[in-house]
């Protein structure tokens, strides 16, 4: 099940740490020192024993053949997930220096693993019993659903309501009415069973305060709002796909119960982003065969890191299924037929004017959507005045880097990379501009990641 | 915004112009409120907002859609080519990690058992630089980031991260210090073969490339460099006059002298006493001469008592010939004037002399001579700094004297200082087996300053002696701390080998009865913690070795 001798590097192993602190702890722990009788198995088992501040050694074990991401235990009592000393046994095991020998796993660590595996096993029979057993009483559910439809009508008029009210005040009287005003609206949405609403609500409280040019952000995104509101209450005349895709956007929950697509998915960049209540990991994934860009999302309590992690610049052979909704990116991860591996494959890139009009094009599907994925072949990022471009290297078209990602350390890898020469770009390519996630050099080199 | 970057003259995405009128309309009109005024095309009713809602919604989604990408702004020149070789892999994997482990982000308090990687960045790229490695591109800002913050390591990062690093550094504020340090903004200086660029570099150039363009050369070629500084040498100003002549202590030789000696007439006393300073470090020199000649006038081996004894009489005057020849005749506050100028003009004497002025004598024979009216500390004194100006290794040797005598240890005539200056003119086995002696009797507390000039990897019987000497304070029972410094030396600078030897001291010892409560722990702990650095260290050289 398991590609054997396939190491991961140190970044990809990194990448697995919940916060910077973890990072620099489980980097001093990637050496020999603190670790006795450690090994792994053709099984995809790592285990050792980590000589901390107390008389005994912490017993750290990693399975990382699990097919639903690398799975850690360790006797420490860090809460953090995975803590210093799984992130350190696996540095220390991508070094294949010999401190992590072949051998056959002790006792305690074949104990936790064959108990978790089986554990794995019953859920994922259990919940293919329940797949083909009837959720409850469909009379019932049906009922609910309607009754939750009537709340976010009743939401949706009266978001209506408050957006006409501002548009014949004018937006200008926004400004003063500060966050106030849209924090007790998108409260309402909340309650109405909108969390989609809420959300977009609670962005526009930020934009008065976010710069020059407020009022055309503003205008666009009350537009958008009144654009989802209408959609919502004439959802019944739409197109199937559109109205699901108005559906997800409200925030109503949608199972992934598109067709599994079974590829080879190459993990093209994953990073997180947090509120007050959420983590959000995004992931996106590129399948070789399909040659379709898909998005996994995991989510964590605030201030802890999701659990799904998938090193970039691996591939992962499993099954995807998509939400539903037109012009919708998002996957749900199925099952998955083996560990995630190395590999030498990259997405064929276009070029700057194709990217953009597929943008646009996209947006007859979802005309909400931010930015869609897309790799962007042979572009040089070139400085212009203060912000930056990724400019064609055979013609005179360039696409603006967007604003936030203006200021990410990972400009300075993408140029560093670049020396001035022709990369190869994913990222996310929106109204905003560009946002590089992961790149790749010229010729030969694995996949850099840049969030 | 792409769309709204698209003011004339910005690169940005361009929509068609006739759209943007309507666009700013509903803009204005928005910001006004429509109880105030209507857009054009509509009426002026009850659902005026709603109208102009919609309306902005279809604008909107058409803006975005029709956007399109700007024209590419100015290519920028490409970085020059890195014709070294690449990093091997397990290398690159430890630089990532090294570099992960920045100070701030850190633990704080107790250092615990495992290395402090940020130590072993300097080892690791002087490593890298030996074996000529070319820097991982996706690295580079991180190692810029590292050197901003740390200069020592600056000169070794920005050999290692290489012209693409240069290249950075013109196009992020925050790096233009590689720029400072790189002269010429990291362009190549020219070389013997370019004498029109050299000499256009040397009449125009910012003062920082001449003192490199002028050290670049000396390297090369001392009488070149000499010849350069000549031809402009009237028309700088003296503190300018100042660094260039005390760049030609690199390659420093006879033939220096007519220039040395013609600066002793400078208008600048700085630039006097540098030229006499680096004039005495020639022995043969005329200078040299007239210092023997002056000193050894004051300082003789008296025969009349029961043992030969050496007497002093200092120089009752700095007369105008002394000052020219660089003695300042000041003395500083609370030193007598007369011993002032007897230790400038033994200093600057050739130490050579001393064995003829001196009956024969060896400067074993000498330094051992008892020294009539308390002159010995002053008289000595001033050898030391003769025999470190002079790189003698003989007097060195003589004035260290044997490491386990008791005064080795105390205040005596020499300071530590002292002692590990003297001890830098000696080779790098005698260095380390003459601080091995003296650790050997006098332990740690002392030993930390003459640590620092001792070759890396520590020699074996250095490295034993450090070992056997925290083994020492170990089973004295005081605390790991009171050595951490010298901890911290060795976990840099001991030979990975020793390793073995480190293993049986990891384990927790039984208390002794006065040892401070828990220090058996912290001591394993921090024996762990050489030990665990010392296996790093010998894992990042064997990454290192090319295959």
């Amino acid at each position: 099940m398991t590609q054997q001798g396939v190491r991961w590097t140190a970044d990809q192993v990194l990448a697995l740490a919940p916060d910077t602190a973890s990072r620099k702890a489980g980097s001093k722990l990637g050496a020999a020192g603190p670790w006795s009788e450690a090994g792994s198995s053709d099984e995809g088992t790592v285990w050792g024993l980590c000589r901390g501040s107390g008389s005994k050694p912490y017993r750290t074990v990693i399975d990382i053949a699990d097919s639903t991401g690398p799975a850690y235990k360790c006797s420490c009592p860090s809460r953090k997930f995975p803590c210093k000393h799984a992130l350190g046994l696996l540095l220390l095991w991508a070094g294949e220096d010999g401190t992590v020998p072949r051998g056959q796993a002790p006792d305690w660590a074949d104990e936790w693993i064959e108990d978790r595996r089986k554990r794995a096993d019953d859920k994922r029979a259990a919940a293919s019993a329940a797949g083909s057993a009837p959720a409850g009483d469909p009379e019932a559910a049906r009922r609910r659903a309607e009754r939750r439809a009537e709340w976010i009508t009743a939401g949706a008029a009266e978001l209506e309501q408050r957006l006409t009210d501002l548009l014949r005040g004018g937006l200008a009287s926004a400004e003063q009415a500060g966050y106030g005003l849209w924090e007790e609206t998108a409260a309402r949405m909340v309650d109405a069973q909108a969390p989609g609403l809420a959300a977009r609500v609670r962005e526009l409280g930020a934009i008065p305060s976010s710069g020059p040019g407020w009022p055309v952000r503003l205008l666009e995104e009350c537009a958008l709002l009144h654009l989802l509101d209408q959609g919502w209450l004439r959802r019944d005349v739409l197109p199937g796909g559109l109205a699901a895709t108005v559906r997800s956007r409200i925030g109503l929950p949608g199972s992934a119960d598109g067709p599994p697509v079974r590829d080879q998915w190459l993990v093209l960049a994953q990073y997180d982003t947090a509120d007050s209540r959420l983590t959000t990991r995004r992931i996106w994934l590129y399948g070789a065969e399909s040659g379709r860009t898909v998005l996994v999302l995991s989510y964590g309590a605030a201030g802890r890191a999701p659990e799904l992690v998938l090193p970039v610049g691996l591939t992962l052979d499993a099954e995807v299924s998509a939400y539903p909704g037109a012009g919708q990116s998002r996957v749900a991860l199925g099952e998955r037929f083996a560990a995630p591996a190395p590999t030498g494959f990259r997405p064929p890139g276009v070029g700057v004017a194709r990217a953009v009009a597929q943008y646009g094009e996209a947006l007859r599907d979802d005309p909400w959507l931010e930015s869609r994925p897309v790799t962007l072949g042979r572009v040089i990022p070139t400085p212009d005045g203060d912000d930056w471009q990724l400019a064609d290297a055979d013609g005179e078209l360039a696409l603006p880097l967007a604003p936030p990602a203006r200021s990410r350390s990972g400009l300075w890898r993408l140029v560093a990379l670049s020396g001035g020469a022709p990369l190869t770009v994913f990222g996310e390519c929106g109204h905003r501009g560009f946002s590089p996630l992961a790149a790749w050099p010229e010729g030969r080199g694995e996949a850099v990641p840049l969030c | 915004m792409m769309n709204e970057t698209a003011v004339p003259g910005t690169p940005a995405a361009t929509k068609t112009p006739p759209d943007g009128n309507r666009w700013e309309e509903l803009v204005t009109v928005a910001l006004l409120g429509t109880a105030r005024r209507t857009p054009s095309g509509m009426t002026a009713r009850r659902d005026a907002p709603t109208a102009l809602l919609d309306a902005a919604a279809v604008e909107t989604v058409r803006r975005r859609a029709g956007m399109r990408p700007g024209r590419a702004a100015a290519r920028i020149e490409p970085a020059a080519e890195d014709s070294r070789p690449a990093l091997p892999s397990a290398a690159a994997r430890r630089l990532t990690m090294l570099l992960a482990d920045r100070p701030g982000a850190g633990s704080g308090g107790r250092r615990g058992t495992t290395p402090d990687l940020m130590e072993l960045l300097p080892q690791w790229l002087a490593t890298a630089n030996r074996h000529g490695f070319a820097a991982p591109a996706p690295a580079l800002p991180a190692l810029l980031d590292a050197a901003r913050g740390r200069t020592d390591i600056r000169p070794a990062v920005l050999a290692f991260a290489g012209p693409r690093a240069l290249w950075l550094a013109r196009l992020n504020a925050d790096w233009r210090f590689a720029l400072r340090a790189a002269p010429g903004g990291g362009a190549a200086l020219p070389g013997p073969e370019e004498p029109e660029r050299m000499r256009e570099l040397w009449e125009e150039g910012l003062f920082a490339e001449r003192v490199a363009l002028l050290a670049a050369v000396r390297g090369r070629d001392a009488g070149a460099a000499r010849d350069l500084l000549t031809t402009t040498w009237a028309s700088e100003r003296a503190e300018d006059r100042l660094m260039f002549l005390d760049s030609l202590r690199t390659g420093l030789c006879a033939a220096d002298e007519p220039f040395l000696e013609q600066a002793l007439a400078d208008r600048s006393r700085n630039v006097r006493s540098t030229a006499a300073e680096l004039l005495s470090a020639l022995p043969a020199s005329a200078l040299a001469g007239r210092m023997a000649e002056r000193a050894g006038s004051c300082v003789a081996v008296d025969h009349t008592r029961g043992t030969p004894t050496i007497v002093v009489e200092a120089p009752h005057e700095c007369d105008p010939g002394m000052e020219r020849d660089g003695v300042v005749a000041k003395a500083p506050a609370r030193r007598g004037e007369r011993s002032w100028w007897l230790g400038q003009l033994v200093d600057a004497a050739p130490l050579g002399t001393w064995s003829r002025r001196l009956g024969g004598r060896t400067p074993e024979e000498i330094v051992a001579l008892p020294v009539a009216d308390d002159w010995r500390d002053e008289l000595h004194a001033a050898w030391c700094r003769a025999a470190v100006r002079q790189r003698d290794p003989s007097w060195s040797r003589a004035l260290l004297g044997t490491p386990a005598v008791p005064e080795a240890g105390g205040p005596g005539a020499m300071s530590l200082a002292e002692r590990a200056k003297l001890l830098s003119t000696l080779g790098a086995a005698e260095r380390a087996e003459w601080v091995a002696g003296f650790i050997a009797v006098h332990g740690l507390s002392e030993a930390f300053q003459l640590l620092g000039v001792c070759a890396v990897p520590w020699a074996g019987p250095l490295g034993r002696a450090v070992v056997d000497a925290l083994n020492i304070a170990r089973d004295a029972g005081s605390y790991p701390w009171s050595f951490s410094g010298v901890m911290g030396l060795a976990e840099r600078c001991l030979d990975p080998a020793e390793a073995i030897r480190l293993e049986a001291l990891t384990a927790v010892p039984d208390e002794p009865e006065h040892a401070a409560p828990g220090a058996g722990g912290y001591w394993a702990e921090s024996f762990q913690r050489l030990l665990t650095t010392l296996r790093l260290r010998a894992t990042i050289q064997t990454e290192l070795t090319p295959p």
